[in-house]
């Protein structure tokens, strides 16, 4: 109200400047106007910096607690301290390594695949809005910069969940931090830099990825796959009983997960306008309906609706919905969020069983399976009519009869699968000669709180 | 003196508790344990996998009694218990050497 205010105040001040003849307009009304143009400018910079900052701490919500409860909850009693603290240590080292280099390679000048080193140390990222910058334009890119370290923190942190249980703390440190600076980085300047091969503003392959699907989901769900096969199986999987020792926690972990998701993707709005309201909207809907779906998936199958089928089926629409959130219309949101709780659970109850592999957690069938099909519906249902995100009147996703827009969705998916298969692979491979990654057998039968941490999650005695 | 163990449904130790003390016996120890006699177990689901759960939580209860005490206390234990369905538990009864009050060194069938 109070812009509109200034607004009108600022019209009718040019008018009455033109009207008089520039020439003869005294300094004190050219120096009001400059002045009023400055405050429109700094409230809206204020708007949008305060729902960017809140949006970025809502984002850090979803690793801690979020995710350190709901998977801590998912994992056996002797284990819950252990896989706590590896979403925290993320937390830690991505922060630093995206202070250092991870920033500049993200989002830096480079090429089409990965950023440069102008801003190591985060040098010329700077703390006032430059109206002129590629990224924001009403905000400080530092702003940004901090946003972006909550997606990068998260990512990383994703992956624990497939190898949950039997990975030594030391080289999981080591092997998530390359990974973030080897994988995320490059992919998350393909999508979302400048120059980049994926980016929807300009790249040669113009994929829409409105929060990271691709970039977060894909890579962490895929790599979580490649990584649970090349680890093997925990010690008696699959005939020991390996429960959740607590879906208490993880209960209360979904749903900060469900919560700080309205700033992963409403925040990639990057301002507090309609389109974050879509995100928003998109968000909260396609999470009902995927708790939903795979509810129902898992009462005909099972004969009971359980509270870990219905906050796994919420996490599958919120990774779904993610890539489409800032594209696709509220009915489509529901639309997408019931096919992921299908799709994803049928991936957790039926794919895995046949292949047999332990994805603990289920990160792939969950954020790989969800991100791949999330990336592909938001082809089929993005539309200008929520982000004309090619260009005013250009037709966006199959919604508007663009339908090529999911050959280039494709191509996005298809890249994030293979720079993540190829970049994991390497990683472990060189990670397991030089530290070594799996638990020995009887540290992994103590338990991880005791063996790395020496420490025990619950003491019931004291 | 006589130790009666009895392995209870969890749900039913108010009420053996407020039997025996209605009994006049008022020491005992109650354990949680896991066990199963006859009791099939149950199935959870997790990520749709299935899990037969067969040790099933259980309460113990361990008292001292004098002799004379016995039928009370394992009638106050089995009214309170009982539903008629296979879980209802089992009592066992065994002979003690000694019974000691560690304040102060009490000892025999006074200590109790």
């Amino acid at each position: 109200m109070r812009i509109r205010c200034l607004q009108s105040f600022f019209f009718i001040a040019v008018l009455f400047a033109s009207s008089s003849g520039l020439a003869q307009t005294p300094p004190s009304t050219q120096s009001q106007l400059s002045a009023l143009q400055q405050s429109v400018q700094n409230a809206q910079t204020n708007a949008d910096n305060a729902w960017m900052l809140v949006s970025a701490a809502l984002v850090l919500l979803m690793t801690g607690p979020g995710l350190a409860l709901f998977y801590g909850g998912l994992v056996r009693r002797k284990n819950i301290l252990g896989t706590m603290m590896q979403s925290f240590a993320m937390m830690c080292l991505v922060t630093i390594l995206w202070a250092v280099v991870g920033y500049s390679l993200a989002f830096g000048h480079g090429n089409a695949f990965i950023g440069g080193f102008e801003h190591v140390f985060l040098k010329n990222v700077p703390i006032n809005p430059d109206p002129q910058n590629f990224y924001v334009q009403t905000i400080p890119e530092q702003t940004y910069m901090i946003y972006q370290l909550m997606f990068a923190i998260i990512t990383p942190a994703l992956i624990t969940g497939a190898f949950a249980e039997r990975m030594r703390f030391s080289a999981m440190a080591v092997f998530l931090s390359l990974w973030s600076l080897l994988v995320y980085c490059p992919m998350a300047h393909m999508v979302w830099g400048v120059g980049g091969l994926l980016n929807s503003n300009g790249g040669r392959i113009p994929s829409l990825d409105f929060a990271g699907g691709t970039v977060v989901h894909i890579t962490s769900g895929v790599s979580a796959l490649i990584t649970a096969l090349y680890l093997g199986k925990r010690i008696g999987y699959p005939h020991t009983k390996m429960a959740p020792h607590s879906l208490v926690l993880s209960f209360i972990g979904a749903c900060l997960l469900w919560v700080g998701w309205f700033g992963f993707n409403a925040g990639s709005a990057l301002n507090p306008g309609p389109l974050a309201t879509s995100a928003f909207i998109n968000t909260h809907f396609a999470t009902a309906t995927a708790a939903l779906g795979w509810t129902i998936f898992e009462w005909l199958h099972n004969g009971k609706p359980t509270a870990l089928g219905a906050i796994s089926g919420a996490v599958a629409g919120l990774v779904a919905i993610t890539p489409a959130s800032g594209f696709v219309q509220p009915m489509s949101a529901l639309a997408i969020g019931l096919i992921a709780g299908f799709v994803c659970s049928f991936m957790v109850f039926k794919v895995k069983a046949v292949f047999g592999y332990d994805d603990s957690l289920d990160a792939f069938g969950v954020h790989g399976a969800g991100g791949t099909v999330g990336a592909l519906l938001t082809g089929i249902f993005a539309t200008q009519l929520i982000n004309p995100a090619f260009g005013k009147g250009v037709a966006t996703g199959g919604m508007d009869g663009h339908w090529g827009q999911i050959g280039n969705q494709a191509a996005g998916v298809a890249i994030s699968w293979a720079i993540s298969i190829v970049g994991t692979l390497v990683l472990l491979f060189i990670v397991d000669k030089v530290i070594g990654l799996r638990l020995a057998p009887e540290d992994e039968s103590e338990g991880l709180d005791l063996s790395q941490h020496g420490e025990e999650g619950y003491d019931f005695n004291s | 003196m006589l130790k009666i163990e009895a392995v209870l449904q969890p749900s039913k130790l108010d009420a053996v508790k407020d039997a025996l003390l209605e009994a006049g016996i008022e020491g005992m120890t109650i354990l949680e344990a896991r066990g199963h006699g006859r009791q099939k177990g149950h199935t959870e689901f997790y990520r749709g996998r299935e899990y037969t759960v067969d040790l099933l939580p259980k309460v113990k209860i361990e008292i001292v009694v004098t002799d004379d005490l016995k039928e009370s206390a394992i009638q106050a234990i089995m009214g309170a218990a009982r539903t008629g369905r296979i879980g209802d538990g089992k009592i066992f009864v065994s002979r003690i050497d000694e019974a000691i009050r560690i304040r102060n060194d009490e000892r025999g069938e006074s200590a109790l």
